[in-house]
């Protein structure tokens, strides 16, 4: 198998309302396995609608999408979730825990979902992961009586319960102040650094994005 | 898919909105109660309104019927066969009211796999007199074990004991005759039949039926008191009572027995059609009204679960990115509103019980009813069957859309939207 992970030809992406805008200008680009890689740019110039082209959440584009050499354009809905589920893992810039679950379930539900390890498994594994994130003691407690940079660390934790190829994010520090984004870039770089993890991170933070293995630098809709 | 993940999920959004899903599941409860409660009473009600006619009517009906012969003598005539025939001023044609040949009818009768059993039964008009004035009644001359075993006449006797019918010369008055002629049990009362016949009977009971009509004018005795009273002998009856296993069957048999005996024959459906009326609007009505108010509560479901949607439009796009489908959402909605649904329609059938039960216990105590003494209730379990059943069916509609319209929230525009 290459070690390509994702890999993208000729992305291409419209907005329709209020008048048609070309968003996505014929995206090449690929992404290695265990790179830590940052996109970059101005606000507006795609590289949030990129993510979610890569994420299989917006479905609504031209060109094809590869994760793994699989094409994945054109599959159904169910198999698309079945992919997040399983080889995509979300951070996201308002950490969106369900607030009806404590931070161990919310780190546990993407694993029962999958549905291949017990009960039991998933929540030593959801445990293990939140040490290792020093989330350990923070368990049982419901979301909202966490900081944002504790939600954030719990999403962290949630996007690792099952492995997945490759982990997204969309400005997970954006919200955070120093210390916090600090933190956070910290155990993104010991995910890399330790499990060769694959990292996918968008960001205007420039601080951020330097530290990063890789930068793509996007405006008006193309990588330059 | 994993239901119990779906279960459990929709279990706790359902909890996070708990005040909500009660009010919701109260609308159930009060609309599964009311149904339960409004069809038990109405086929109560059906039940004992159909019961007090059926329970005096026999299902087929065996009589003579003053009537013109069918065949004339001119229609008899070869001659004139191939004629159509002008004849006026027929006359009904009295062969007698007797039932010929009735021992061996009823003995063949009783062979019957079909019936019961059989009562043979005479009807005369009479005058009970009182001092200086005649009273116009009827009495019945009645096998007393047949009629109680098919009518259960005993229920109507307030007074007295039937079996006190089988004493020579005994009668039960009803009650109307008895209030107007100010006689009691064990009072004497003399009667003259059409034929002029006189006779004293001693009244051994009082009967009332609940009809004024009924009670103002008959009267029971014995078969062979009425014999006797009519200067007959003891093969004379008037009428065959028959009773069936199948009730449904009663028009085909009496028609069957019409042509078998030659014989007048009615069944109970066509001597009370209206009765028959009366039963199916009521139950209709009282279907309706309970079905509106499920569906009533079928629109409260549907509001809560809309706004309930729009509250965790974030959850459902954080289920979607992590890997849920757009089935798999829809199914956590659908089963929340049937979780909704169930919970409320088993308490609403619990409810329905109990609401019942306390109708069953009020006290109804009337004239014209002298065999009850509280409302009447049917616990057929088939209406709880259609309860559950219907509270199932509209909450599941009910969250239907509402599910629909959780499976197509596109996740990108409400993270992108923040």
């Amino acid at each position: 198998m290459s070690n390509i992970v994702l890999e993208t030809k000729k992305l291409t992406k419209y907005f329709y309302d209020p008048i048609q805008f070309q968003v996505l200008k014929a995206i090449d680009m690929s992404i290695n396995h265990g790179e830590f890689v940052s996109i970059v740019g101005k606000s507006g110039c795609g590289k949030s609608t990129l993510l979610y082209l890569l994420s299989t959440m917006d479905t609504d584009y031209e060109g094809q999408l590869y994760i793994h050499d699989e094409l994945i354009t054109g599959k159904p809905d169910k198999e698309l979730a079945q992919i997040r589920n399983e080889k995509i893992g979300f951070v996201f810039q308002f950490h969106y825990l369900l607030a009806e679950y404590s931070v161990l379930k919310n780190v546990m539900l993407p694993g029962m979902k999958l549905g291949k390890l017990s009960e039991k498994e998933i929540e030593h594994n959801a445990m293990e992961h939140l040490r290792t994130l020093d989330m350990e003691d923070q368990a049982l407690k419901m979301p909202n009586q966490l900081s944002g940079g504790q939600k954030q660390r719990v999403a962290i934790a949630r996007a690792l319960i099952n492995n997945p190829l490759i982990i997204m994010g969309d400005e997970p520090t954006g919200n955070l102040d120093k210390k916090n984004s600090d933190l956070v870039f910290d155990i993104f770089n010991k995910l890399t650094e330790e499990n060769k993890q694959t990292l996918l991170i968008v960001t205007h933070d420039t601080d951020f994005a330097q530290r990063t293995q890789r930068t793509i630098t996007m405006e008006d809709g193309k990588i330059i | 898919m994993n239901f119990k993940l779906i279960l459990n999920i929709a279990i706790h959004l359902l909890r996070a909105r708990l005040k909500q899903s009660i009010v919701a599941a109260v609308g159930v409860t009060f609309g599964i109660a009311m149904f339960i409660a409004l069809v038990s009473f109405m086929n109560g009600l059906n039940d004992l309104l159909d019961g007090l006619m059926l329970n005096r009517t026999p299902h087929v009906r065996l009589y003579n019927e003053i009537k013109p012969s069918e065949n004339q003598p001119i229609s008899l005539s070869e001659k004139y066969k191939n004629d159509i025939h002008f004849i006026s001023s027929v006359k009904p044609k009295d062969r007698g009211k007797a039932i010929y040949n009735s021992k061996a009818i009823v003995h063949f009768l009783k062979q019957d796999q079909r019936i019961i059993d059989v009562a043979s039964k005479i009807t005369t008009p009479v005058f009970f007199n009182s001092g200086t004035i005649e009273i116009s009644g009827v009495i019945s001359g009645i096998d007393v074990t047949a009629e109680e075993k098919l009518f259960k006449i005993s229920d109507y006797v307030i007074e007295g004991n039937v079996i006190d019918l089988e004493q020579n010369n005994s009668i039960i008055i009803g009650k109307g005759l008895a209030d107007k002629m100010l006689l009691v049990k064990g009072d004497i009362i003399k009667i003259t039949t059409a034929k002029g016949n006189l006779a004293s009977l001693k009244i051994v009971g009082i009967s009332q039926i609940g009809i004024s009509e009924i009670d103002d004018t008959s009267s029971y005795t014995s078969l062979e008191t009425a014999q006797k009273l009519l200067g007959e002998a003891t093969n004379y009856i008037t009428d065959i009572q028959i009773k069936l296993f199948d009730i449904s069957t009663s028009p085909s048999v009496a028609k069957e027995f019409q042509e078998k005996f030659d014989l007048d024959a009615i069944d109970y459906q066509t001597a009370n059609s209206q009765f028959e009326t009366g039963s199916s609007v009521r139950s209709i009505i009282s279907y309706a009204v309970g079905i509106v108010l499920l569906i009533v509560a079928g629109f409260g479901i549907y509001n809560i679960l809309n706004m309930m949607i729009f509250e965790k439009m974030d959850s459902i796009a954080i289920l979607k990115a992590t890997g849920f489908s757009g089935s798999d959402v829809k199914w956590i909605f659908i089963s929340l509103s049937m979780i909704i649904g169930l919970t409320g329609g088993v308490f609403g059938l619990l409810f329905g019980f109990a609401f019942t039960v306390i109708i069953d216990n009020i006290p109804f105590n009337t004239a014209s009813l002298p065999t009850i003494s509280t409302y009447p209730i049917n616990y057929d379990p088939l209406f709880y069957i259609i309860g559950i059943s219907f509270a199932i069916i509209t909450t599941g509609i009910a969250g239907f859309f509402p599910a629909m319209k959780a499976s197509k929230i596109d996740p990108v525009e409400i993270i992108r939207g923040k």
